[in-house]
């Protein structure tokens, strides 16, 4: 995740101290990903080191104040005109999970797929309150309203994927099986055998 | 423990015998409470519809116990089963089902006019019904002139006018895009937390996650259940 350059995008509306930075972050992400201070300032110092930010001074009360340099506006400008790239996937640890499961011999596959979609419904009911809460609210917050969205979505998209797996993997075992009429076992991975 | 608005003991329900025998349902047994929404979720063929159809009373068990606000409906005979499906239990389907030649409200009013109230009584609750959904502004319109999000809001005014307590969804928001169908969720919701008790059969996550509880059926069986007595930890948010 490019903190960097979220950090970047904010400063370009005015200088900001460390503390106010994690602050916008996270009112915009909901904290969704959390920031340490420590880890705002390791950035802040390497933006300076690239000449895209410049160290103001104090402002008084004892805060490193930062500034966005031209170069700095030129890569926020970079930054949001390419897209996120995704040449590389993220590694998946349930695809991987799933992938591994369907090889080996005595792996409940349709417990595994259970499991996982009660997980994932459960978030998806924690993400949907949270959406209620945030909608509902006097002045409803767009920018973390749009974060929950982006994780219903990807919620939603990991539920529908795990039912693809278990029809595909229910039609693999009849197809192995054709005299097993039981729709019940096939469930089980040892059909898979 | 207060009565549950809605309560399956062990309900099976086979279709036909011998050979061509379908157990639609094995040994299924649910309590849903006043109050709380509960969604169904499943593949084609689990058994989500045959669950619904039971529990309005529509269909009887081959074996176990379908109780409707604490009233076993086996109990009951034909004349005092529908009465008491007509006047505890409201129906929404994929298909808003408005009568085309009635208003919306007359269409809400009707189930209150079967209820046996008078015409004005059951004008007055279809009003405060259509009102409680958002939706008065629409009660001298028919349904060809309304969208189909409007239609299933009359839809579910129409499932709650009066004493019903208990709302049977099956497939709610299937016709309906993505906004709209949020749409009538929150209203859902928002009945739910007025009191009333609803079972939502939907095939989507994203709708099932309104729910306080969700249920898996697999080939008749409920596999698994999520939502009960959770902790309320979301995301690790810190108050910091």
């Amino acid at each position: 995740m490019s903190v960097r350059h979220a950090l970047l995008a904010l400063l370009e509306q005015g200088p900001r101290y460390g503390y106010q930075l994690r602050a916008d972050f996270e009112a915009r992400t909901g904290t969704t990903w959390p920031l340490n201070v420590g880890q705002v300032y390791t950035t802040l110092s390497r933006l300076e080191r690239d000449g895209l930010v410049d160290a103001e001074g104090d402002d008084g009360e004892g805060h490193q104040v930062y500034r966005i340099t031209p170069s700095g506006r030129a890569e926020v400008a970079a930054w949001f005109s390419r897209p996120v790239a995704r040449t590389q996937p993220p590694r998946d640890e349930l695809a991987i999970k799933l992938a591994i499961a369907v090889t080996i011999p005595g792996i409940d596959v349709g417990t595994v797929i259970q499991q996982q979609r009660s997980a994932t419904i459960s978030a998806l009911q924690d993400y949907t309150r949270l959406k209620r809460d945030v909608d509902g609210a006097d002045r409803p917050d767009l920018a973390w309203s749009l974060v929950l969205d982006s994780l219903v979505f990807g919620a939603e998209a990991e539920v529908r994927w795990l039912d693809h797996c278990e029809a595909r993997i229910r039609r693999h075992a009849r197809a192995a099986r054709p005299d097993e009429t039981s729709p019940a076992e096939s469930t089980t991975p040892k059909a898979l055998r | 423990m207060s009565t549950a608005a809605l309560e399956l003991r062990e309900v099976s329900r086979v279709h036909g015998s011998g050979p061509t025998e379908v157990h639609a349902l094995r040994g299924v047994s649910l309590r849903v409470d006043p109050g709380e929404l509960v969604a169904v979720m499943g593949p084609s063929g689990s058994g989500k519809s045959s669950l619904l159809t039971l529990a309005g009373g529509l269909d009887r068990p081959t074996a176990g116990s379908v109780l409707v606000d604490g009233t076993a409906l086996e109990t009951l005979g034909q004349a005092a089963r529908a009465r008491l499906r007509r006047t505890s239990v409201g129906y929404v389907f994929q298909s808003y089902n408005l009568i085309p030649a009635l208003t919306a409200v007359e269409n809400v009013a009707l189930p209150r006019e079967l209820d046996g109230r008078r015409p004005a009584a059951a004008r007055r609750d279809a009003l405060a019904a259509l009102a409680a959904v958002g939706v008065e502004d629409l009660a001298r319109r028919f349904p060809d002139d309304m969208s189909g999000g409007q239609q299933q809001r009359v839809a579910i005014a129409r499932a709650v006018v009066g004493e019903r307590r208990l709302i049977l969804l099956d497939e709610p928001t299937g016709a309906l895009d993505t906004d709209t169908g949020e749409e009538v969720l929150r209203l859902v919701r928002a009945r739910c937390d007025a009191g009333v008790a609803g079972v939502l059969v939907t095939h989507e996550a994203r709708h099932a996650a309104w729910a306080d509880r969700v249920v898996f059926l697999r080939d008749g069986v409920m596999v698994d259940e999520t939502g009960r007595d959770r902790p309320d930890v979301l995301l690790g948010r810190t108050t910091s």
